[in-house]
C-alpha cells in the first residue's frame, strides 16, 4: 500500500511539474467560486478576479499596481468643458476571443461598449434581466442609474457618455469589473438560440484569457488569448483551483500544487516567509477600519470627548494583536496608496494623561458607552470583538466603561445606520475604484448621513470641500482639496481611525511579474513561471 | 410487501411537508434578509431594497410565499439562488455526485473495516485486543473532522507526500463530466493515469469522513454480536460442533446484523453532515460546502432546496433500510 502510495505520488508530482514545465500552466489557488462568470451582475472580488480580470477589459483599465486609471479598450478620451459629455475613441483592431462556443466575425466597436452598459442602465433593456433576479448591484452602488443621462454612439469606433452632473469619479468607476465590454455579436447569437443564460456561464470578452471550463466549486480553466491587443501572455494555460480553507491553500503552495495564494492565515505568514521554496509579497490594502462615533448624540457631539477617546486608543496594540502586524495603524480615513493622501496630517497620540484632561475638560465623568464589535471577519478587521476589548481595557484607564456589543452581521450593518444609536461603531471599508471620492463623500459626507455615514457627521467645512473636489475633473486641484479635507476631518475626529491592513501574497519562489493591486484584485496579466 | 411499501410512501408525504415547512419557516427565523446581504458595508438605498425585495417575491406573506415554494417544488421548480442566480435544481444536480461518490467510498471504508473489527473484538471480549480496538474507535468517535483532517494532510500530504493535498483529480487531467463521478468519469475519459489520480484524492478525504461512522458501526457491531453470541441458539450451534467460523460468521452474525444496519442507515444523516466540514478541508466540490455558504449569505432558495433534497435523501435510505430488515431476518419480513 505505502510503496504504491509512494508511486502515485511521485507520478502524480511528476504529472504535474513536467505538466507546468511544458506547458507553462500557472495554477491560482482561490479562495472561493466565482457566483458567475458576468462581472456587471455580482459584487464579490472573488467574482471579478474570475471573471472581470482574465476574460474581460474595460474602457479604461487600473494601471498595474495603482489606483490610476488608465487607457483600456478606449485609446483616448476626452471631457466637454461642462464636465458633462464623455467621449471616448476606441482602441482599432480589438478582436474577441475564439472559443469553441463562438468564433467571432467582427472586431470591437461602439455597439459593444453600449451593450454592456445599457444593459445595467435601462430597465427596459432586453438584457436588463437576462438572468432573473438581477440587480446590477455594483452599477447602482456607484450610484451610475442616477449620474448616467445616455450612452451614445457618435460612429463605429467612437462612443459618447452624457451625465446628468458633474462627477470625477466617473472615470475611474468604468475602470471597475461591472463596467467590463461584452461582445453584442456574441450576446445576439445567444439570444437567437434562446440561450441567454449563457453570457453568464460561458464568458466571452477581448481579456488576457480565454474561458475554457468552469467545474463548479472545484476548477475554472483558461488559456492565453493569443490574439489579445496588449500581446499574448508568458503562461499558456492558468488555472484557478477553488480552495476555501487558507491552511490547505498554503499545504498545496508547499507542495508545488499551485503558484500563488490569497488570503493566508495571518498565523502563517512567518512560516511561509522562511520557506525557501516560497516568497511573500505585502503591500498595504486599499481599505481602512474605523470606530465611528455617534456625533450627533451626547456627549460624543463635542469634539473633545472624541478627541480624548482617540488618545486613549492602543492601535499598536490592535495592529499586534488582532493582525500579527500584517496592518499599519491609520490616521486618515484614507489609505496611504491612495492618490491625495495627507502625510503631513499629525495623528492623535496614545497618550492617557492628555486624554484624562480633554474629559475633564468637557466636564465629562463617569462615562459609560457602548462600543460595537462586528461578528465577521473582514480584510481591514479580521477579530473586531479581540479589537473592541483592547480598547475596553484602554478606555477604562481614562474613567470610561465600555459595554461590547454584537449583532448578526446583516442586522448588525442595518442597526449601526440609524441615526440615533446609541454608542461607538467598529466597521471598515475597502475602495471600490481607487478614488478618494470613494471614502470621503461615501463614508463621511452629509448625504450619507443615516447610511454609509456611521458617524452621522455633517460637518459643512468638509463636505463642501469633498463636494468641490467631485465637480472638478483636475487631478491636481482635487488633490489639494481631499488633502484639506483630511485636516478637517482628524481636527473634528469623528472617527477613531483604526489601521490599514496589508494585503499579504504568498507565492512560489519562480513566480515572477505578479503585481498586486492596491484594489485587492487578482489579476495574472503578465505573470510568468521560471522554475 | 407491496402494501407495506405503499405505507411508506404514504408517510414520506407529510413528513416531506413538515421538513419544508421548518425548513422555509426556520430560516426566516434568522436575522438578517438576504437582499441586505448582497450590498454588504454598501448601504442600499430602502427604495432599491424595496425593490429588489418585490423582484425576488419577498415582500409577499409569507403562507403565500411558502406556497408558491410548495407548488414550485411539486413541479420540480425549486427557485433560483439569490446569490449566483441559477436554478437550485440544477446546482444541487451538479454537486450532489461529488457527495455521493465520497459518501459511499466512506460508509463502505467504514463498514469494510468497521463490521470486522466489531466481531473481533466481540470474540476477544476483555483481552488486549478488544480494549485496543474499542478505545481506538472511542477515539474516533470523538475525533473533531475538521481538525483530523488537516492533521492528515499535514502528515501524508505536507510531510511525507503521499497523497495530493485536496481537490478531486490532479488538474493536469480534464475532462468532460459525464456521470458527475470523478472514478467513473477518469475511466471513461480513457487518460492514462487519470483514474489513479481520482482514487488518490479520494483516498484522505474517505478516511475523514469514514472515521466516525467506522467506529460507531465497530461499537454497534461488537454490542449486537456480544449479545447474540450469549444466546442459547448459538450454544446449541456450538455444543453441535461447528467450526467458531460457522458459529460467529453464520449463525451470530446474521441477527446481529439488525441494529449494524439500523446504525449503517443512521450514519447517512450523519454521513452528510460530516460532508460539511471534510469537503470544506478538502476543496471537495459537493453540497457540504454549497449548504454552508448559502447559509451565511441567507440564500432562502439554496437553504430550503438543499435541506429538502436532502431530507428526501435520507427518507429514502431510510426506507430501503427498513426493506433490508425482511432481507436479513425473514420474521421481519412484510
Amino acid at each position: 500500500m505505502r510503496k504504491t502510495l509512494a508511486f502515485a505520488a511521485a507520478l502524480m508530482a511528476a504529472t504535474v511539474l513536467g505538466g507546468v514545465a511544458n506547458a507553462k500552466t500557472f495554477v491560482y489557488c482561490s479562495e472561493g467560486s466565482p457566483e458567475g462568470f458576468d462581472p456587471g451582475m455580482y459584487t464579490a472580488g472573488t467574482t471579478f478576479d474570475a471573471a472581470a480580470h482574465t476574460v474581460y477589459n474595460r474602457l479604461l483599465e487600473f494601471k498595474p499596481g495603482t489606483t490610476e486609471a488608465e487607457a483600456g479598450l478606449a485609446e483616448s478620451w476626452t471631457i466637454s468643458d461642462n464636465g458633462l459629455e464623455y467621449t471616448f475613441k476606441l482602441r482599432p483592431g480589438v478582436k474577441f476571443q475564439t472559443t469553441e462556443y463562438f468564433t467571432p466575425t467582427r472586431e470591437l466597436n461602439a455597439d459593444d461598449v453600449i451593450f454592456s452598459l445599457e444593459r445595467q442602465l435601462k430597465t427596459d433593456n432586453p438584457w436588463h434581466q437576462y438572468v432573473p433576479g438581477t440587480s446590477w448591484e455594483y452599477f447602482a452602488g456607484m450610484g451610475m442609474p442616477e449620474l448616467i443621462q445616455s450612452i451614445e454612439k457618435v460612429d463605429d469606433m467612437t462612443v459618447k457618455i452624457v451625465l446628468k452632473k458633474t462627477e470625477a469619479p466617473f472615470l475611474a468607476n468604468l475602470a471597475m469589473p461591472f463596467a467590463s465590454i461584452m461582445s453584442k455579436e456574441y450576446a445576439d447569437k445567444l439570444d437567437a438560440a434562446g440561450t441567454k443564460e449563457k453570457l453568464n456561464q460561458q464568458p466571452l470578452g477581448t481579456g488576457p484569457f480565454t474561458f475554457v471550463g468552469y467545474q463548479q466549486d472545484a476548477v475554472i480553466r483558461y488559456k492565453a488569448n493569443p490574439d489579445y491587443w496588449g500581446g499574448k501572455q508568458k503562461i499558456d494555460d492558468l488555472v484557478f483551483a477553488i480552495t476555501p480553507d487558507a491552511s490547505v491553500r498554503y499545504q498545496k503552495l508547499k507542495a508545488g500544487e499551485c503558484h500563488l495564494m490569497p488570503f493566508p492565515n495571518s498565523a502563517d505568514v512567518e512560516a511561509m516567509k522562511a520557506d525557501p521554496n516560497l516568497k511573500v509579497e505585502e503591500q498595504e490594502g486599499l481599505n481602512v477600519a474605523y470606530l465611528a462615533y455617534n456625533t450627533t448624540q451626547a456627549p460624543f457631539d463635542n469634539v473633545k470627548v472624541r478627541k480624548a477617546l482617540n488618545q486613549a486608543i492602543n492601535k499598536e496594540a490592535i495592529v499586534d494583536a488582532v493582525f500579527q502586524g500584517a496592518a499599519t495603524p491609520a490616521k486618515n480615513p484614507i489609505p496611504p496608496t491612495m492618490w491625495s493622501y495627507n502625510d503631513k496630517v499629525e495623528d492623535d497620540a496614545y497618550n492617557l494623561d492628555e486624554a484624562k484632561k480633554l474629559l475633564e475638560e468637557a466636564g465629562v465623568k463617569d462615562l459609560s458607552m457602548k462600543v460595537w464589535a462586528m461578528p465577521v471577519s473582514r480584510p481591514y478587521m479580521l477579530n473586531a470583538r479581540r479589537a473592541a476589548e483592547i480598547m475596553q481595557s484602554d478606555f477604562a484607564k481614562i474613567g470610561v466603561t465600555v459595554e461590547i456589543v454584537s449583532y448578526e452581521w446583516a442586522e448588525y450593518l442595518d442597526r449601526s445606520k440609524a441615526k440615533d444609536r446609541d454608542g461607538a461603531v467598529i466597521l471598515g471599508w475597502t475602495g471600490d475604484n481607487g478614488d478618494p471620492d470613494n471614502f470621503l463623500h461615501t463614508l463621511l459626507g452629509c448625504e450619507a448621513v443615516g447610511g454609509n455615514n456611521r458617524a452621522q457627521w455633517c460637518n459643512e467645512e468638509f463636505n463642501t470641500l469633498v463636494m468641490k473636489a467631485k465637480e472638478t475633473t483636475d487631478v491636481a486641484e482635487r488633490t489639494k482639496l481631499y488633502e484639506e479635507a483630511q485636516v478637517v476631518f482628524k481636527r473634528e475626529a469623528p472617527w477613531a481611525t483604526i489601521d490599514h491592513s496589508l494585503s499579504v501574497v504568498p507565492m512560489r519562489k519562480g513566480v515572477e511579474g505578479f503585481v498586486q493591486s492596491p484594489l485587492g484584485d487578482f489579476a495574472f496579466d503578465g505573470v510568468d513561471i521560471v522554475e | 410487501m407491496f402494501r407495506f411499501l405503499l405505507r411508506r410512501l404514504a408517510v414520506l408525504i407529510p413528513t416531506f411537508i413538515g421538513v419544508s415547512i421548518i425548513a422555509f419557516s426556520f430560516i426566516r427565523l434568522l436575522p438578517g434578509d438576504p437582499v441586505a446581504l448582497l450590498s454588504g458595508e454598501r448601504v442600499m438605498s430602502p427604495e432599491r431594497h424595496a425593490q429588489i425585495m418585490h423582484d425576488l417575491g419577498m415582500d409577499r406573506p409569507i403562507v403565500i410565499q411558502y406556497l408558491d415554494y410548495l407548488w414550485g417544488v411539486m413541479t420540480g421548480d425549486f427557485g433560483r439562488s439569490v446569490v449566483t442566480k441559477e436554478p437550485v435544481l440544477r446546482q444541487f444536480l451538479d454537486l450532489f455526485p461529488a457527495t455521493l461518490e465520497l459518501s459511499v467510498c466512506a460508509i463502505i471504508f467504514a463498514i469494510v473495516l468497521g463490521i470486522p473489527a466489531g466481531i473481533f473484538a466481540a470474540v476477544k471480549r476483555g483481552s488486549y485486543v478488544d480494549q485496543t480496538l474499542m478505545g481506538t474507535a472511542l477515539v474516533g468517535y470523538s475525533m473533531p473532522i475538521f481538525w483530523w483532517g488537516l492533521l492528515l494532510i499535514i502528515l501524508f500530504s505536507g510531510m511525507l507526500q503521499w497523497t495530493p493535498v485536496s481537490g478531486r483529480i490532479s488538474l493536469m487531467y480534464f475532462f468532460p463530466s459525464v456521470t458527475g463521478f470523478m472514478l467513473i468519469d477518469s475511466l471513461i475519459s480513457g487518460q492514462e493515469g487519470a483514474f489513479k489520480s481520482a482514487i488518490s484524492h479520494l483516498i484522505l478525504p474517505t478516511i475523514v469522513l469514514g472515521t466516525i461512522p467506522l467506529a460507531v458501526i465497530a461499537r454497534q457491531t461488537r454490542s449486537a454480536m456480544l449479545e447474540v453470541l450469549g444466546e442459547d441458539y448459538v450454544r446449541t450451534a456450538r455444543a453441535k460442533g461447528l467450526s467458531t467460523f460457522r458459529v460467529v460468521g453464520i449463525h451470530a452474525l446474521r441477527n446481529a446484523m439488525i441494529p449494524v444496519i439500523t446504525t449503517i442507515g443512521l450514519q447517512v444523516g450523519v454521513m452528510l453532515a460530516g460532508a460539511i466540514l471534510t469537503e470544506t478541508i478538502f476543496s471537495w466540490p459537493g453540497i457540504g460546502k454549497w449548504m454552508v455558504d448559502s447559509v451565511s449569505r441567507r440564500d432562502y432558495p439554496v437553504i430550503q432546496g438543499g435541506l429538502l433534497l436532502i431530507a428526501a435523501i435520507i427518507m429514502v435510505v431510510n426506507l430501503v433500510v427498513d426493506l433490508l430488515y425482511g432481507l436479513i431476518n425473514p420474521r421481519i419480513r412484510h
